[in-house]
């Protein structure tokens, strides 16, 4: 028993390292001067240095040719509105959705349902190039609004599925007795159906917002400089005079930090079997 | 005028009609017991009733009023359900006020009110609790507590002891028709125990493939069942039945082979004459004798199950004819060890009659 513990213990820690160390590694990196970074072989012995993130904050890239001008928190801000506010649309959107497709059964119901899975499977690139054309005939180039519709695509049939399967999953007699009490079908939705899927709702909020944060090409053709987010901004740091390691790192060490942050505040709803006991099958 | 009415209420699912044309009244106050099987209906007749589901066809009036077209919170009727149903994210206190939110109740009247009727269902210690916490016989007595909580005018009971084990069901059998009385509501009770429908029912309702078969008193459908079905369900130990043709015998007097023993009919039933019958027993009409006796089969005891105050046993005539004995303990038959030969004295005049081919009783 004791022996396959320690054994458990081993396997679990190595494969724990086998993922966090490129993290590791890169958190390392953004404290480093690229000299370090690109001294062979690597070493971890190296004198600390916030210069990276120094330089990130304050918009001047400083290289060996002259000094560049970034915009890397500007595009932090424009990941987190971006992100924001395609997974608070798809949210408002896909949790009524969700609920009726789960809870009624209506003509092409199913079809729909599955129309939307279906803009998951199209590669973005084929609705790219007509996008980019309509998005400037109707002045949506280039801006949050359009953008963020564009999000849609990602965000919106993946919530509106994953949680979809959690409205199933609660009892409808849940909902009935609800109702019995006096309650309102409105009521209902908000105070019995919502509650009970929100560790759904909660996992697929965090990955659509992770899915919105790390989208690249989207961003990358349908916005300039002002609307762009990290994953774009971060390109601004492939220079005529080499590639700003150090600037880099520091950079994805940024990008994380909402990402995480998100993730550790949804931890709690995450939990599951809230409605364990509440029915007996 | 029946303070409850349904008038012709059908409910298909697909192509399968689960209700077909169901009519029922029941008075204000009364205790009607929907007795049947798994599948015949019974817990869709509720949630009509409650409004979560709408017929196809018919119409339910609730106090004279029709209320097809009204929605299950303004009804004014309450239900407990089967499987508890209740609200996981809520303590038990905030599942049984629920009721009394609803309808905009003040705070302490809701403390009050939970109070009394968590105290009358000695759940008071538990209301903390989140039902993940409680156990089965507790949140069977929350989803109770919630649907009583308002004093509803018409009380739904879904089978709510069915979940529970047998100890406590027995309680409850004890315990409900007190609680019950309290709140004098109309109370529709959905079982398919025969224990329960007896208890508990004013009246029983027989629901059979989407419709009654019989509404009658209990002790009506127990001692004169409409239809073979009806018999067979209702009753524990089953009831005997026992295919015969009752011909005229020498002497002039009707007869019948029971279990290779012809056996005399009662007088007065000359219509069964050459009639292809089964003939129905219940199993306490069976006196079980160890020395022969006159108008006895015999039969070889096959096997023997002590209840508390009842002893039943399986009889097998010569001709693998099964009898069932539902006796009072009795010193003499104490555990019969192997098989032994035993004479069944069926009293005849108790005995009920029904037709071989459709199953009524004649």
């Amino acid at each position: 028993m004791r022996m396959g513990r320690i054994v458990r213990g081993v396997l679990l820690t190595l494969v724990g390292l086998f993922f966090l160390f490129p993290i590791f590694w890169v958190l390392l990196m953004s404290f480093m001067t690229n000299a370090d970074i690109l001294r062979s072989p690597p070493s971890i012995i190296f004198h600390p240095t916030l210069s990276n993130y120094t330089a990130l904050i304050s918009g001047q890239l400083t290289t060996n040719v002259g000094t560049l001008k970034t915009n890397y928190m500007g595009n932090l801000l424009n990941s987190l509105i971006l992100s924001v506010g395609s997974v608070a649309l798809s949210l408002v959107l896909a949790i009524p959705a969700a609920y009726a497709f789960a809870r009624f059964k209506f003509r092409f119901g199913e079809d729909m349902a599955f129309t939307l899975l279906s803009f998951r499977f199209a590669p973005p690139l084929l609705v790219l190039l007509p996008l980019l054309l309509y998005f400037q005939q109707i002045g949506l180039y280039n801006s949050y609004i359009g953008l963020i519709w564009v999000y849609q695509l990602i965000t919106l049939p993946l919530i509106l599925w994953i949680v979809r399967g959690y409205f199933e999953d609660i009892s409808v007699d849940i909902e009935y007795a609800y109702r019995l009490d006096g309650h309102s079908w409105w009521k209902t939705f908000i105070r019995i159906a919502i509650p009970l899927a929100r560790p759904g709702i909660a996992a697929a909020g965090l990955l659509a917002f992770i899915y919105a944060w790390n989208n690249f090409i989207f961003a990358l053709v349908l916005g300039s400089s002002n609307v762009q987010p990290v994953t774009v901004g971060a390109l601004a740091f492939v220079t005529a005079s080499g590639i700003q390691y150090g600037q880099i790192a520091a950079a994805l060490v940024l990008s994380i930090l909402p990402t995480l942050a998100l993730a550790l505040y949804a931890q709690r709803y995450l939990v599951e079997g809230l409605s364990l006991g509440a029915v007996k099958g | 005028m029946a303070y409850l009415e349904l008038e012709g209420i059908s409910k298909s699912y697909g192509k399968t009609k689960v209700l077909d044309g169901v009519s029922l009244q029941i008075e204000r106050g009364e205790a009607l017991v929907v007795f049947g099987p798994s599948g015949c209906g019974k817990t869709v007749l509720l949630r009509l009733i409650s409004g979560v589901l709408d017929p196809d066809d018919g119409d339910i009036r609730i106090d004279g009023q029709s209320v097809v077209d009204v929605g299950p919170e303004h009804r004014g009727v309450a239900m407990a359900f089967q499987n508890f149903a209740l609200y996981p994210h809520l303590d038990a206190f905030e599942n049984i006020a629920s009721p009394l939110r609803a309808r905009r109740f003040k705070d302490e009247e809701i403390k009050r009110r939970v109070h009394e009727i968590a105290s009358l269902l000695r759940i008071d210690h538990v209301l903390d609790h989140t039902p993940r916490e409680l156990s089965n016989g507790q949140k069977q007595r929350t989803s109770l507590a919630r649907s009583l909580v308002h004093g509803p005018a018409v009380l739904m009971l879904d089978d709510p002891l069915r979940n529970v084990d047998a100890k406590l069901r027995y309680e409850m059998r004890l315990e409900l028709p007190r609680v019950l009385k309290r709140y004098e509501s109309t109370i529709i009770y959905v079982t398919q125990d025969y224990k329960e429908a007896m208890a508990l029912g004013d009246r029983v309702g027989v629901l059979l493939e989407g419709n009654f078969h019989q509404v009658d008193k209990p002790t009506e459908v127990y001692g004169q069942p409409r239809d073979v079905r009806i018999a067979n369900l209702f009753g524990d130990p089953p009831i005997n039945l026992f295919p015969v043709r009752p011909e005229r015998s020498g002497d002039g007097s009707l007869r019948a082979s029971i279990g290779g023993t012809s056996v005399a009919m009662p007088a007065g039933r000359s219509d069964l004459a050459g009639k292809d019958c089964l003939i129905g027993v219940r199993p306490e009409d069976v006196e079980v004798h160890f020395d022969a006796v006159d108008q006895a089969i015999r039969a070889e005891l096959d096997a023997v199950t002590p209840f508390n105050v009842r002893t039943v046993m399986l009889l097998k005539t010569s001709d693998e004819t099964e009898i069932l004995s539902s006796c009072p303990e009795d010193n003499t038959l104490e555990t019969p060890r192997g098989r032994r030969e035993v004479w069944a004295k069926i009293d005849m005049g108790k005995a009920l009659y029904f037709d071989r081919a459709t199953g009524t009783r004649l």
